[in-house]
């Protein structure tokens, strides 16, 4: 009983970048609006940025920054967040070039539903 | 090389390969004109390609190359690393992309708007960059961040091509594509979460000292998913036939050659040089993932090719299959294996892009890669159609041919495994290349070209370039010494451990 | 919504504070927290809220596709043209130490030219893309023009 307890609760925030990326997949892979699999999309990645952000967090850690005067201090670790920073990046463009391609998907096939999309590639 | 330019240039070639072609987008860009951009990009694809030759001649008088990023040292610092295996690649991808951006502007200019052609030569040159750092990089991060780059500069390439059907092929790569980018992510953030380091060396020495199996085992899981989704190992490669079919012509063959190929590295790299060979198949047995997939790749994706009616998806399906051998070599866990897949991988790049570059020619003179509309292709084209035959008998792995070495290599390192249905499924596997190849032939020269067409040949600035490929790949199937002993070479090296 | 006299009067008011904050964490970020991503995101902010209030084409008269294509670059060349520099003077590809007389000074010149060309990058990348999605509109001309 205890060790459950302590897996749910001591590990929540693993829980929880578990449950987003879940949730991210499946909106991907379930969700036939263009638009929507973008949102999806975004929200598996997040779960990642999430995952490596809580990851960095030391109890009573405070921000990386050395201030005179202050030798003992813990800090939290500087590192993935600079990591994740290029994630971003790198998930922005991804959103960006893939919203600009559902732009000229509309332009092209007047939809944004894969099943009419879909129709319409099978007829060439 | 002693004066101190000289010297400067030689002590900087790592970081100057991954640099010059990323500097040069740019300048592709403010020049807004196609020719100068066609121009500066070829300039700078032949130079990475040089740099590539002289790091892989270093490498092999001195052994291994390890550059600081900005001068701070690894395991802190960002770390090039140029090894056997990777300057090999290295030397591949440079190679692939200079041969082919040179044969490739009569065929960008047909098929692509003119006005915006030098945000296409900007692109192929960010995807260069971004293939070219992930086998140079040396830790696990930035693996993760040039495959972004050369991701996205894909599939904007790739949403370049003519058929409105570029842009949904484009859109299903990028969700796929991106999905396996998160899944190393993931992974590399769960090797850091246990080891506390992001440096390729470092994270080898620590995880052999580290029980924490199954954070372990979900981080190898998370990048043997994503690297096989950008490899396009069967099922998680079906992106790849669409991509490949709607892309301009010259970027398929561009992509063909090294995208997957570089991918295919980088697992090869996760599984021996991060996990080493005896946590990942002594303890995780992934060869017991690994080999199905591969067999059920090489089969599927040679079928799926005998029932394809356009050469271009025709030969996408059999780069599938091709993949299967190349894993198939990865799983064998053996020099020998390894050494077949790694030949494999250098062989099947000029192939297939030298046949990716044939279809590019029909395409540029017939307007169509339909087998309909390139019946009696011999008397219309007949150097092309003749160039074809010779990489399609490559492909099928005929002796004196590159495809003959290595499968002979697979199947020499599956018997050494004890695995002779593994063996007996390679040559299986040919005979269906055999197949589909012959059905290509069959309608190049067996039946009656339209009456209405006349002989046209490709332009010459198309047609000596994939000339060039397929003979080199016919050139080392006779001389072999080179790049098995490269391979081989490499595969000691990944296998050996940290050195 | 020039129109809208509260959006108006308080976007004004608001802009230029919005583009100084942008400067303050692009040139702040050799020292403190900070850089050219998260500035040039601000900047950006800045553009964009004056197009949603002022209208697509107002906006374009300052920052034109073209120019904004060529500041993309302009940040990319000045950032390698850094590491570039790094390496003419001995050292490796951006290594800051070099570039000054002593390492100290050699750090804070390197980030903040680097941070700079991050930053002229960011800035133009994310106006373009706004103008661009802006600038689409799927029936005609933009929403965001129809009052100018």
């Amino acid at each position: 009983m205890e060790t459950i307890v302590s897996n749910f609760l001591g590990l929540y925030n693993y829980w929880a970048v578990v449950v987003l990326m879940m949730m991210g997949l499946y909106v991907l892979t379930a969700e036939r609006n263009l638009v929507k699999k973008v949102i999806g999309l975004n929200i598996f990645q997040m779960s990642v940025i999430m995952f490596y952000i809580s990851m960095a967090k030391i109890k009573d850690g405070t921000a990386p920054i050395i201030v005179d005067g202050a030798r003992d201090t813990v800090y939290s670790n500087p590192l993935p967040h600079v990591l994740m920073l290029t994630a971003i990046v790198v998930g922005i463009g991804t959103t960006a070039l893939a919203l600009a391609l559902v732009v000229r998907i509309h332009e092209e096939f007047g939809t944004i539903e894969e099943d009419e999309i879909q129709e319409q590639e099978g007829r060439g | 090389m002693s004066s101190p330019l000289g010297e400067l240039i030689r002590e900087n070639l790592p970081a100057l390969q991954v640099i010059l072609p990323m500097i040069m987008a740019p300048v592709c860009v403010l020049v807004r004109h196609r020719t100068v951009a066609w121009f500066l990009a070829v300039a700078v694809t032949w130079t990475t390609f040089a740099i590539s030759l002289a790091l892989l001649q270093i490498v092999r008088a001195h052994g291994l190359i390890s550059y600081a990023m900005g001068g701070w040292e690894a395991p802190w610092g960002i770390e090039l690393r140029i090894e056997p295996v990777n300057a090999f690649v290295l030397l591949i991808v440079s190679g692939i992309s200079a041969v082919v951006l040179s044969a490739a502007r009569r065929s960008f200019e047909e098929e692509i708007p003119r006005d915006r052609l030098y945000l296409l030569y900007a692109a192929f040159l960010l995807c260069e960059t971004g293939l070219l750092g992930m086998a140079g990089a040396g830790d696990a991060f930035n693996v993760f961040v040039f495959l972004e780059i050369s991701s996205l500069a894909t599939y904007a390439m790739i949403a370049m091509g003519p058929h409105r059907r570029a842009l949904t092929s484009a859109f299903r790569y990028l969700v796929m594509g991106t999905v396996g980018g998160t899944f190393i992510l993931f992974g590399i953030g769960l090797l850091y979460m246990v080891t506390g380091t992001l440096n390729i060396e470092d994270l080898h020495h620590r995880l052999q000292a580290i029980d924490a199996d199954r954070t372990v085992l979900v981080a190898l899981v998370c990048v043997l998913i994503g690297t096989s989704i950008k490899l396009a190992l069967l099922p998680l490669g079906a992106w790849l036939p669409n991509a490949y079919t709607f892309a301009p012509s010259a970027v398929t063959a561009f992509l063909a050659a090294t995208a997957t190929k570089v991918a295919f590295y980088v697992m090869a790299r996760f599984v021996y040089r991060i996990f080493g060979a005896d946590l990942a198949f002594e303890r995780f047995h992934i060869d017991s993932v690994l080999m199905p997939l591969a067999l059920i790749a090489m089969f599927l994706g040679a079928a799926l090719a005998i029932f394809e009616r356009d050469v271009k998806r025709l030969l996408a399906y059999s780069s599938l299959s091709q993949i299967g051998y190349m894993v198939l070599g990865l799983s064998l866990a053996s020099v020998t294996g390894l050494t077949g897949g790694i030949v494999h991988l250098f062989n099947h790049a000029l192939m297939k892009s030298g046949l990716f570059l044939v279809m590019a020619c029909a395409a540029y003179r017939i307007g169509s890669t339909r087998l309909s509309a390139l019946r009696g292709l011999g008397k219309r084209m007949p150097i092309t159609a003749a160039t074809f035959v010779a990489g399609g008998l490559a492909m099928i792995g005929v002796p004196l041919t590159a495809g003959f070495v290595s499968k002979w290599y697979l199947v020499k390192g599956a018997l050494e495994n004890d695995l002779w249905p593994v063996a007996l499924l390679v040559l299986l596997s040919s005979l269906l290349a055999v197949i589909y190849v012959w059905k290509v032939v069959e309608v190049f020269y067996f039946q009656e070209p339209p009456e209405e067409a006349g002989r046209q040949e490709a332009p010459w600035s198309m047609l000596l370039p994939t000339m060039f490929l397929i003979g080199a790949s016919l050139y080392f199937g006779i001389f072999t010494d080179g790049t098995v002993g490269i391979a081989e070479w490499s595969a000691r090296e990944l296998l050996g451990g940290a050195p | 919504m020039k129109h809208n006299e509260i959006l108006r009067v308080s976007g004004k008011s608001l802009i230029p504070f919005i583009m100084m904050f942008g400067l303050y964490v692009q040139f702040h970020g050799d020292y403190g927290p900070g850089g050219g991503f998260q500035a040039g995101v601000i900047f950006a902010a800045g553009v964009v809220l004056y197009t949603l209030i002022f209208g697509l084409r107002r906006a374009r008269r300052v920052f034109s596709p073209r120019t904004m294509e060529a500041w993309i670059c302009a940040g990319v060349l000045l950032y390698g043209s850094v590491g570039l520099l790094s390496m003419l003077k001995g050292g490796a590809f951006l290594d800051y130490n070099v570039l000054a007389h002593d390492p100290v000074h050699g750090q804070h010149w390197g980030i903040l030219w680097v941070e700079l060309g991050v930053g002229i990058t960011v800035t133009a990348v994310m106006i373009t893309l706004f103008f661009l999605f802006a600038g689409r509109g799927l029936r005609g001309p933009s929403r965001l023009d129809h009052e100018d």
